[in-house]
């Protein structure tokens, strides 16, 4: 008797997989998917939509659609008359057009009156759209976000926003599996962004492409859900299109309370269904790699991809390779240079990286009571109007801005540098976002990447520092 | 739906550059666009252009006839990244048909293929011996996945059959995922979803 295939331990990845298939993968063709869920903002649609009206075609599932608008989107307020101030007359048609698309089609559109408005993968989580198990796609690479709840989340092209809007589903090879097991726990004053760019250093830039990762052990279920999420919307980073983690009793807490999460009894029923994706015992993955929590340091990059890492306080390595020289050039870094040489010129926090409470209230916590280094200028941009009204509840944004710093409406803001908030040529930022390429932040912005806590410590200082002598200076 | 390539024989372009990225290709303040023309002007933008606008006269792109280098050679990992399919859109409106390395991202990959765009990932060798001569004339033969060259053994690549099948006779998908609409409302049936 053959065995059973129904037996054989499977992934958490490939249990998500196997339930979305409407079709399934041949030699000629790729699975057919189906998208539980599709995010969508004003950049990567507007495309797609014309390509819908161009061949007389609805959007197939509205209810499974959902829009908002985050990257053209100016985080200072309207003037007296109302206007806001795009960086452009485009990106005001750009916001426009999806206003218009979402009208069209019937698509629910958190839009500028939305208290709901926010970056979509703050967004999406924190109204329960976000489930274990489910598919989700949106024309952004920071879609893998989404699986720190156990759902299978990847970014998607603008043609594929098109296949997505009019027949919900997505032509799809099964990719190959990695799990990332992460023993021990963070040291205190070390985070899930600290964490996630010592995954990235560890695989390589372009290390996971080709694979989903799932990441498991004991660090990895410690973390918190904006911890997770942090983690996994970095994923990209390695080259792999998504990240996930199996859903626990830290997924089912957050869900219970919010809006588009089951409720009461079919909650409850859920939640059982939900905690069974897990990995099966024995369950192979086609590369494993095993990484130390305790071994890790607050982080920061030193060049122009996010790999290129070191604990801070580290001097600047030696170049290995051509790229590292390209990079060091590029920053005007010296190999064995430290990072009190390094003058820091913007900070900024926020982005679907760190734009959630719990980073607003690290980077809060280092700044309280404190003012920002004269000559730096600080940027806060929370990731959602969720995130705004919380922290402006708590109190954050008056710490903010009696540091010095300036708090902004939420939206991508200065990680992608399109709507106006930008980086100027030559300037050194240490920012709380996913990428730091060259002129990421604007021409010529030098960007270094690191955590809330280590972004408002150098605001402080004026260089990098490890935010654990200022926290222990406090208490002192 | 990009018009059906078979076979192309043009002149490339080296950016030797490892892990060019999509802000590389085209920067995110072109992103505004509602349109998916005209972004050939803009691509490697603050590559080909200093701070006032002018073209850096050393740039590979601002010294040769686009229209006779058509295949790009890049180093690894060329198109990591964010997902804008700006960046194929601007590549192929530059004059691009094909991109050559020894990785290449996923979704790059993914969008391109969608824009008649073909992604090649060759071995180091033949990566190598391709980056030392920029201007080399390069056939790529679709129906047989195979590039030939003037002085070097011919070389055979493979492509996502599905996406070749496309290239090669000009399928849509969107229009063959439509056909699967039965299939689609079927699954909608059976998992309870309705319609």
């Amino acid at each position: 008797m053959p065995p059973d295939p129904s037996a054989a331990p499977l992934t958490l990845f490939e249990k998500v997989w196997r339930t979305h298939v409407v079709t399934p993968e041949t030699e000629e063709t790729p699975a057919v998917l189906y998208v539980d869920m599709h995010l969508v903002h004003e950049v990567t649609s507007p495309q797609a939509f014309a390509e819908l009206d161009a061949r007389g075609l609805k959007v197939r599932r509205p209810d499974k659609t959902y829009a908002t608008l985050d990257h053209s989107t100016p985080t200072l307020p309207p003037d007296e008359n109302g206007e806001r101030p795009y960086v452009t007359a485009e990106a005001k048609a750009q916001v426009a057009a999806l206003e218009r698309n979402c009208a069209a089609h019937g698509v629910t559109l958190a839009g500028w009156d939305s208290a709901d408005r926010g970056i979509v993968h703050v967004m999406g989580p924190e109204l329960g759209l976000t489930h274990p198990g489910s598919l989700i796609v949106c024309g952004d690479s920071h879609t893998a976000t989404h699986g720190a709840f156990g759902a299978l989340a990847f970014g998607i092209g603008t043609s594929e926003v098109g296949h997505v809007l009019a027949t919900q589903c997505l032509l799809q090879r099964k990719p190959k599996t990695l799990r990332v097991n992460i023993i021990n726990s963070l040291q205190s004053g070390v985070s899930a962004k600290d964490m996630a760019l010592s995954v990235i250093a560890a695989l390589g830039f372009g290390g996971g492409t080709g694979f989903v990762i799932e990441y498991a052990g004991e660090a990895v279920r410690a973390l918190d859900m904006e911890g997770r999420m942090t983690l996994c919307n970095m994923t990209i980073e390695t080259g792999a299109r998504a990240g996930m983690v199996a859903p626990d009793q830290t997924t089912i807490a957050w869900l219970r309370v919010r809006r588009h999460a089951p409720q009461g009894t079919a909650f409850e029923a859920k939640a059982a269904e939900w905690l069974n994706l897990v990995s099966d015992e024995g369950a192979v993955f086609d590369k494993e790699i095993h990484l130390d929590a305790a071994t890790m340091a607050p982080m920061a990059t030193w060049g122009t991809t996010p790999d290129m890492s070191a604990p801070i306080g580290a001097p600047t390595p030696t170049p290995r390779s051509q790229a590292d020289e390209r990079a060091l050039t590029y920053m005007r870094f010296e190999p064995g240079g430290q990072a009190r040489d390094h003058t820091v010129d913007i900070v900024f926090v926020g982005s679907c990286t760190n734009g959630r409470i719990s980073d607003l209230r690290a980077a809060a916590a280092l700044l309280r009571g404190r003012k920002i280094k004269e000559g730096v200028r600080m940027l806060v941009a929370p990731g959602s109007e969720a995130v705004r009204r919380e922290a402006e509840a708590e109190g954050l944004d008056r710490i903010f801005t009696e540091a010095g710093a300036e708090w902004r409406l939420p939206g991508c803001s200065m990680c992608i540098a399109m709507n106006g908030d930008v980086v100027p040529p030559g300037a050194l930022a240490v920012s709380t976002s996913n990428r730091n390429f060259e002129g990421r932040q604007g021409k010529g912005a030098r960007t270094i990447l690191a955590s809330p806590a280590s972004a408002a410590a150098a605001a402080v200082a004026g260089y990098l520092v490890d935010p654990r002598t200022l926290t222990e200076a406090a208490h002192v | 739906m990009s018009e059906p390539f078979r076979a192309l024989t043009s002149r490339t372009i080296v950016l030797p550059q490892e892990s060019i990225d999509t802000d590389q290709i085209i920067p995110a303040r072109f992103l505004t666009t509602t349109s998916r023309d005209g972004l050939g002007a803009k691509a490697f933008f603050d590559w080909r252009y200093d701070i006032t606008g002018a073209p850096k006269p050393e740039f590979a792109l601002n010294i040769v006839d686009p229209t006779e280098h058509r295949i790009l050679v890049a180093g690894a990992n060329f198109g990591c990244g964010s997902s804008r399919e700006h960046a194929p859109w601007a590549l192929a409106d530059y004059g691009f048909r094909a991109v050559i390395s020894t990785s290449i991202a996923d979704i790059f990959t993914s969008n391109a293929l969608k824009n008649g765009l073909l992604p090649i990932e060759v071995d180091a060798e033949t990566h190598a011996a391709l980056l030392e001569r920029p201007g080399y004339k390069i056939t790529i033969d679709l129906e047989r996945c195979e590039l030939r060259f003037a002085n070097l053994a011919p070389v055979s690549f493979r492509v996502e059959p599905f996406a070749r099948r496309c290239l090669l006779d000009g399928v849509d998908t969107l229009g063959w995922l439509l056909d699967r609409s039965a299939a689609i409302a079927a699954y909608e049936h059976k998992r309870g979803l309705g319609t």
